[in-house]
């Protein structure tokens, strides 16, 4: 088991120095220049900024220096927010952004399978149907929507109340995490929902299911030990690559929540070309990925002994 | 005993036999009976029926309503559907800039009046020059005295008139002229004036809107229909069905050929790598990985560089290749996990017994065992798919302006959700239509593709 | 039936799971980062107000910041020579009295000016500070500000050691500036922030880290940054060693939230979370309802369709240009499409607010009103066609921005001018960073364009069209609108000058070098306890720094 791991570690590492090289390459194949501002530069200040951020170097040997860089942990300093460094920018904002991943996953996961298993007990009656509309809707109406209008509805709320039952943004504590957790895990909890129900249906139909019923086992124990943890498998893969997802993906949530996280600062990056911080960022959040991978499929192993990852 | 006598003969599978057992009813292949039980499923129906409206609601539907969707109607910006389009013929505007005060002015402290009548081209206010006293005037569409506030401040004026055009409906505006001092400070003896604005045309933009015939005579005061919009207009005054069902073209494009496509990658990508397992799988996740960690907005930009799309033109088809390029790991790597946990199933060792070969065995046992979840994923890609496209469109990949899109028309409208719902409504609305519809088709195709649920109705 | 039990269990289990882990988070969160203290707009008791910015103020190393949120938050918290007092007149800061001549600048510093450390601001934290920002190695982008100081440009460039720069303290309150050439209007130009001082033992200190945190910075401001959580919150504390308490009447300023989105800015508002938000036309009717006090105010951009005038595009047809000027009508796209409150339909590159000889320049010299006629633009069209040989319209290319407002502009001039001129325009999106590529290596017939103003005077507009401006992206060349920018530039006469302003500003308009599309304007809504909470153009905006809390009103 520990061989297998160190060896998933070692293939995790090539995976990361593959992304760090495409992203590179790619940032800089992107026209644009990551130095102009609305105003031109003479020549001179040109030069100047150029040989600060090393860009007048040729891109080999720019590689080289970044992969250096890299090896020491050291990402930079970013091109927008002149005087900080990628590592502060990342230690100080991916915390806030992974708190609220989080968060927003268990609401995603616990709630896609609770309503997903609801759904599937009461196929095709009416809290099926209710549960589908509610999903349906949930991830037609873009998350910018859902955030404006649940903010919105906080406003209303703490006007009508004449005091601050929750906070309408900013972070701090934990009220302050709570609706925009669940506005970010809304879609994700929509299609955890169905994905549940339809493994749920697969599973009523099998064979151990029947041989269960058979044996007289009681139905609630057929429900835990059988249904639910075979049904669950495909909710905890797609769970691994959408923890990753979800920490980039809070964006839209961040801005209109007014939330320090990182993901502002990964898309403010790529529009903006900052290269340290696309490279930071990219480099960060693939090893964060692969970490996930490497721990969902270790416990995949533990929920469904048939597959064994390191046959 | 002469049955320890075996030969290698005996191993071989059999040969495909005849059937052994006569079958009361005609043999059904995997394929007649899936639909068979496609067709008698009312939801899955109901949902091609949907799905059929969808696809006329964008082909049949422009032949249909034939109204330019780029057209501005820039009398009617952003109206609702069945807003009023009553018009009145008014002379052209011309800039107006009384030399003296010629205007009688009202009894209030001001003198502050309606120099001419108000319409949707100027409300033009004097009032009594009092030396060189600065003026400040507000607008507002209540009253103040209900609200407490002035409203919005239009001016700080030296002139004793002014003349104001900013976005003016047909309706009552309050004005306020608040009388200032030397620095800028607002000084007592305010005076409000209600206005009511009407909505004028002048001949030649009733003509130019094709209201009217060049040859018609009308006369000014004379009231006509502007044009009719059902489903209302957005913020540029466009034909919100127009705009819709030319927009359905794009989102119904994307919306369903990005997650096949994409999805059809992931399953073969993922079935595969399952199904051999080993070192294999292994390089192959992690390539996966590879993909997925890849900023995606970064290479969108770089895909469109290499397809070197010129301005205006649509790249709605590199965006789908890219789109198929980097999203396909997420279906592979659901896929895969679905086929470690099938491939020991007793029923895969049976095919595999009897002979089938790994093509049969994935393909006839395999996927159709995953089809659930793959559909639930396809459906769910639609309109992240549709709103992917928006994004991009919105920062220059994609559909060059002013081509419409559901996704696009959803974030233009989400600025006025509060004060015009019906431009976010009505795109987001078909978006939910098509999900919906399949939704549900995905339902119905699961349970009539699913081989266990043969038995379970 | 025992599922439901089942699921009853698994919902509570779930449940009391969500709360531990929510209780744990809470936990680690506020120990990894500093909490959003739950501030009102407004708090009498602690004589404190809260504003929100827009981002994180990328930059607060003064010689290197360009941006207006970090000169906003520089604006409290340091102080130059001079500043924009309330009246919009400059008074002294540092400096308690001055004198520009010609050929020299002399500031007389006050004594009594503090660092919030207690020690004297001395003419040598100025001298240090302009030093780097014109040290190469430094890469100040506004080091082009210090150029009218002797020996500025060469030390920027590297040919000379930074101690060569033409200022010098005869005694620690005394600063005397060399000027390179003359600069009519040099005292203005000091209110930027690259002019700020810096003291060097505390920037040696910071080991290049300064202004990257709040105890990275030395203040002599009226306020000084005393919590700064990185993308969350800031908050200003008076300053105890500023010299004029007497001007500064709050104690604090908080900044409780960082966010670009406009609608959570307003429902911060509302919230009563912070005391002021801008407002879209779209909240104008509900701030009305809610009976705001909505307020206006004109940021001093001007924004404009800018024609690439290199040779071999049509673009470089005057007639085309013209036909364009006669068939786009301004008054129309401000007062119908953007209907923005505040936006001024433009009328000249010059906006309204600069100043004149003695009265407004648009007063002085009122720029030609061009009246659109879409008959004589078509006719103006046909001659541009004969001009270039062409049979048919050209297509042309617009380079836009990806925010909501160009979109919605260029999608009103390509209608506009495919219903008016048969013109079909194709819009080209581009993301900031490849629109400024475009816009540099010529790849556009028209683009979007805006432009602010660095300094209080004519020239920061007049002279964008020079052909040896890097920002004249259309590479307008004309010697005869490069020899009235000379006489701007360097004659000392303001009789002089302002002719010149106007004689670029009919050239212009004559030629159609640039088709002025509006001034832009703010429309916002302020807290009514709030006094004195001015804006202005130049300089720090908002500034708070000299607010009151006055409830006495309501």
């Amino acid at each position: 088991m520990l061989k297998y791991f160190a060896k998933r570690l070692l293939l995790g590492l090539v995976t990361i120095w593959f992304i760090a090289s495409a992203t590179f390459f790619g940032m800089h194949a992107v026209p644009g220049d990551p130095l102009a501002g609305d105003k031109a530069m003479t020549p001179q200040i040109r030069a100047n900024l150029e040989a600060k951020y090393g860009l007048d170097q040729p891109l080999g040997t720019q590689y080289l220096i970044y992969l250096g860089n890299i090896a020491q942990g050291d990402f930079g300093i970013s091109y927008t927010q002149e005087n900080r460094r990628v590592n502060d920018i990342i230690r100080e904002h991916f915390p806030i952004s992974a708190t609220l991943g989080i968060l927003a996953i268990v609401f995603a996961g616990l709630g896609g399978v609770l309503w997903g298993a609801l759904t599937a007990l009461y196929r095709n009656q009416w809290p099926d149907v209710v549960i589908m509309f509610a999903v349906i809707l949930g991830i037609s109406v873009p998350s910018f929507v859902v955030a404006a209008i649940s903010q919105w509805s906080l406003v209303g709320l703490n006007l009508a109340a004449g005091t601050t039952v929750l906070p309408i943004g900013g972070w701090g504590s934990i009220w302050h995490m709570l609706v925009p957790a669940l506005v970010l895990g809304l879609s994700t909890m929509a299609y955890l929902t169905r994905l549940m129900r339809s493994s749920m249906l697969e599973v009523v139909g099998t064979d151990y299911i029947r041989t269960a019923k058979a044996k007289g086992v009681p139905p609630t124990q057929i429900f835990s030990r059988h249904q639910l943890r075979n049904a669950i498998l495909p909710v905890i893969t797609v769970l691994g690559p959408a923890i990753a997802g979800i920490t980039t993906g809070g964006f839209v949530v961040e801005i209109v929540f007014a939330i320090p996280g990182l993901g502002r600062y990964f898309v403010q990056a790529i529009q903006q070309l900052d290269y340290t911080v696309i490279m930071g960022t990219t480099v960060f959040y693939g090893a964060f990925l692969v970490f996930m991978v490497i721990l969902v499929d270790l416990f995949y192993g533990l929920i469904d002994p048939r597959v064994r990852v390191d046959q | 005993m002469s049955s320890t006598n075996l030969s290698p003969a005996d191993f071989q599978p059999l040969p495909p036999s005849e059937a052994v057992q006569q079958i009361s009813r005609p043999s059904l292949s995997y394929w007649a009976d899936a639909w068979r039980r496609l067709s008698e499923n009312p939801r899955a129906m109901a949902s091609l029926g949907l799905i059929t409206f969808l696809l006329a609601f964008v082909s049949i539907g422009p032949a249909l309503w034939q109204v330019d969707p780029s057209a501005q109607d820039l009398d009617q910006i952003g109206i609702g559907p069945g807003a009023d389009r009553t018009v009145t013929i008014a002379a052209p505007f011309v800039p107006w800039s009384p030399q003296q005060q010629s205007v009688t002015p009202a009894d209030n402290n001001l003198g502050l009046r309606l120099a001419m009548q108000a319409n949707t081209q100027a409300v033009r206010l004097a009032w009594t020059a009092t030396g060189s006293t600065r003026h400040r005037l507000y607008r507002n569409v209540f009253d103040p005295e209900t609200t407490g506030s002035l409203g919005l401040p239009l001016v700080d004026r030296d002139q004793p008139w002014f003349e104001d055009r900013l976005d003016l409906q047909p309706g009552t505006y309050y004005y306020t002229l608040v009388p200032l001092s030397a620095d800028g400070v607002e000084n007592d003896g305010a005076v409000t004036l209600p206005v009511d604005v009407i909505r004028v045309i002048s001949i030649a933009q009733a003509v130019d809107r094709g209201l009217i015939d060049a040859n018609d005579t009308v006369q000014l005061g004379q009231r006509l229909k502007l044009a009719w919009h059902p489903l209302g207009t957005d913020y540029l005054g466009r034909d919100m069905l127009a705009r819709l069902m030319y927009g359905g073209q794009v989102s119904l494009f994307i919306g369903i050929f990005a997650p096949l496509a994409f999805v059809l990658l992931g399953v073969i990508y993922g079935s595969v790598s399952g199904f051999l397992g080993g070192a294999t799988d292994q390089t192959m996740m992690r390539f996966a990985d590879f993909v997925v960690a890849l900023p995606f907005l970064l290479f969108m930009i770089l895909f469109k560089v290499i397809f070197g799309i010129g301005p205006g033109e649509s790249g709605i088809w590199p965006m789908l290749v890219a789109m198929i390029i980097l999203l396909w790991p997420a279906p592979a790597r659901l896929v895969r996990g679905q086929i470690l946990q099938i491939r020991e199933e007793g029923y895969v060792s049976a095919s595999r017994l009897l002979g089938g070969t790994t093509a049969y065995v994935v393909g006839r046992h395999m996927l159709p065992n995953t089809m659930g979840v793959i559909l639930v994923t396809i459906t769910f890609q639609v309109p992240s798919a549709i709103f992917t496209e928006a994004f991009l469109s919105f920062i220059g990949m994609g559909v060059a302006p002013p081509t419409p899109s559901w996704g696009a028309m959803c974030n233009e409208g989400i600025k006025s959700m509060l004060t015009r719902p019906h431009e976010l409504m009505f795109p987001a609305m078909l978006i939910s239509i098509t999900v919906l519809a399949f939704n549900l088709l995905g339902d119905g195709l699961r349970d009539a593709l699913d081989a266990r649920m043969r038995g379970a109705e | 039936m025992s599922p439901n039990r089942q699921l009853a269990q698994f919902f509570l289990l779930a449940f009391a799971g969500v709360a531990l882990l929510m209780l744990a988070l809470h936990y680690a969160g506020s120990a990894l980062s500093g909490t959003s203290s739950d501030v009102s707009a407004v708090d009498e008791d602690a004589n404190s107000i809260s504003i929100i910015i827009r981002e994180e103020p990328p930059q607060l190393n003064s010689s290197r910041a360009t941006d207006a949120i970090s000169g906003m938050v520089l604006g409290h918290v340091m102080e130059g020579l001079v500043r924009m007092g309330l009246d919009d007149r400059l008074e002294g800061a540092v400096a308690e009295r001055w004198e520009v001549t010609p050929t020299q600048a002399t500031f007389w510093l006050r004594e009594n000016a503090k660092w919030s450390d207690g020690q004297p601001v001395t003419a040598a934290d100025f001298i240090f500070a302009w030093q780097t920002a014109l040290k190469p190695e430094t890469g100040s982008q506004y080091a082009f500000l210090l150029f009218a100081i002797q020996n500025a440009e060469a030390i920027n460039q590297g040919t000379l050691p930074a101690s060569a720069l033409g200022v010098s303290a005869p005694d620690p309150y005394t600063l005397v500036i060399d000027l390179a050439r003359p600069v009519p209007f040099f005292d203005k130009t000091l209110v930027f922030p690259t002019f700020l001082p810096i003291r060097e033992d505390f920037y040696n200190a910071t080991n290049g880290r300064f202004g990257a945190d709040a105890d990275q910075l030395l203040y002599n401001g009226p306020f000084q940054i005393s919590r700064w959580v990185h993308g969350s919150s800031m908050t200003f504390k008076r300053n105890p060693y500023f010299w004029n308490q007497d001007e500064i009447h709050l104690d604090a300023i908080h900044v409780p939230y960082i966010t670009s989105d406009a609608t959570a800015s307003l429902n911060f508002f509302k919230d009563n979370k912070i005391a002021i938000t801008g407002l879209q036309a779209e909240n104008l009717s509900e701030a009305m309802r809610m009976g705001w006090q909505i307020r206006q105010h004109r940021d001093g951009t001007v924004f404009f369709l800018e024609f690439n005038h290199r040779q071999g595009r049509v673009t470089d047809n005057v007639n085309l240009r013209r036909a364009l000027q006669l068939a786009l009508d301004m008054d129309e796209m401000v007062y119908k499409v953007t209907k923005l409150p505040g936006y001024e339909p433009g009328v000249s590159l010059f906006p309204g607010w600069l100043m004149g000889e003695e009265k407004l320049l648009r007063q002085e010299y009122p720029p030609q009103k061009i009246t659109p006629d879409a008959s004589l633009a078509k006719q103006h069209l046909q001659k541009a066609l004969q001009e270039l040989g062409l049979k048919e319209p050209p297509d042309l290319v617009l380079l836009s921005g990806d925010n909501p407002i160009s979109s919605v502009q260029s999608e009103w001039v390509q209608q506009t001018l495919k219903t008016k001129l048969g013109i079909s325009v194709k819009i080209d999106k581009q993301i900031f960073k490849q629109r400024l590529a475009k816009m540099t290596s010529g790849d556009f017939d028209l683009v979007l364009a805006g432009w602010g103003p660095d300094y209080n005077d004519p020239l920061t507009f007049g002279d964008l069209f020079a052909s040896w401006n890097k920002n004249n992206r259309g590479q307008y060349n004309s010697p005869e609108l490069d020899a009235f920018i000379d006489i701007a530039q360097s004659r000392l006469e303001p009789a002089v000058r302002m002719k010149a302003f106007g004689d670029i500003q009919q050239h212009l308009i004559d030629q159609a070098v640039v088709l002025p599309m509006y001034e832009r304007g703010v429309t916002y809504v302020v807290d009514p306890s709030i006094k004195q909470l001015k804006r202005r153009v130049i300089g720090p905006d908002p500034d708070v720094s000299r607010a009151y809390i006055d409830t006495s009103g309501e």
